[in-house]
């Protein structure tokens, strides 16, 4: 039996097909869950996936932390759930203290959306086994708030722990600190990530397939788990 | 039990940049306005809490602002009788 991962969907995601899109694409099967549902459904991995929660309101992914889907979620990623969040689901992770920090506006104030030039900087995280380190990868980025900001001993911290997954190269498109377009938690199960892997998981319609190493890693992990 | 009307205003921490602040910023001078020497910009919350004192509103409107409000990792609050 093939492995089963939730894709939320939270009012103003936009994302989700892509995301379920790139699950099937790399072998698993996805499983749509609902905001307001507190029920996991027994899937083995989840991703967040990108968009405007809520519109954003308050702060980006400030009201989706609050959603009954998230509840679960906290729990069960405590348990060592795989998750990942793109984007807006990046967003959620931070405020629901998932992962530590926050993010702010662009510097440049401009909404960025191009193809982006990224370093997998940490291939231990459930999420990025399956590529090598420091591999380069190009994978599409759109956002107008991913400055990841936190404070430096934070930032050492992560880099101490190899808890930065990957950082932008070529450009920052955000004034990210660092670099930074990803970060995992201590155990590499919860990982949040700016650009976005699932719009580049097929010829057609991205700039590649680099993206599909995030889907195919945490299949790979479950099925040997 | 009263209805208290109570103010919370929300500001990005001063190590926090702020592009929207510098940007509106920017513009002053095409408006013919001196540059300003900062600007920031921050949010600012009126809410209306059933509460028995004011004490009681201004506790439980702390524990909002720092639950929701505002975010403690890059923001600070403040919260007042409106």
């Amino acid at each position: 039996m093939s492995a089963r991962i939730g894709v939320v969907t939270f009012p103003g995601s936009l994302d989700d097909r892509d995301a379920q899109r790139a699950v099937r694409l790399s072998g698993a099967e996805p499983v749509p869950l609902w905001h307001g549902d507190g029920d996991l459904h027994g899937v083995d991995a989840v991703v967040l996936p990108g968009g405007f929660s809520y519109g954003d309101y308050l702060r980006c992914g400030a009201i989706a932390r609050f959603a009954p889907v998230m509840n679960a979620i906290v729990e069960q990623a405590a348990e060592g759930l795989p998750v990942l969040g793109i984007c807006n689901g990046f967003q959620v992770l931070c405020e629901s203290h998932l992962l530590p920090g926050a993010l702010t506006r662009n510097q440049n104030l401009h909404f960025v959306n191009r193809d982006q030039r990224l370093r997998v900087d940490s291939t231990a995280t459930l999420w990025t086994g399956g590529y090598d380190q420091g591999q380069e990868i190009v994978i599409p980025v759109k956002n107008g708030e991913g400055c990841y900001v936190a404070d430096e001993r934070t930032l050492d911290q992560l880099e101490a722990e190899g808890r930065i997954v990957a950082r932008y190269v070529g450009g920052n498109p955000n004034g990210s600190a660092r670099d930074i377009a990803g970060i995992a938690n201590e155990r590499g199960n919860v990982v949040g990530l700016m650009p976005h892997p699932e719009h580049a998981v097929e010829h057609l319609t991205g700039p590649g397939t680099d993206g599909l190493g995030f889907f195919t890693s945490v299949l790979k992990a479950l099925v040997s788990a | 039990m009263a209805a208290v009307k109570i103010v919370v205003d929300v500001m990005l921490k001063p190590e926090i940049l702020d592009p929207q602040g510098q940007a509106v910023s920017n513009a002053l001078p095409n408006l013919g306005f001196a540059t300003a020497g900062s600007l920031r910009i921050g949010k600012h919350v009126e809410l209306e809490l059933e509460a028995d004192t004011d004490r009681a509103a201004l506790d439980q409107a702390t524990r909002i602002a720092e639950t929701l409000l505002a975010n403690p990792v890059i923001e600070d609050f403040t919260v007042r009788l409106a």
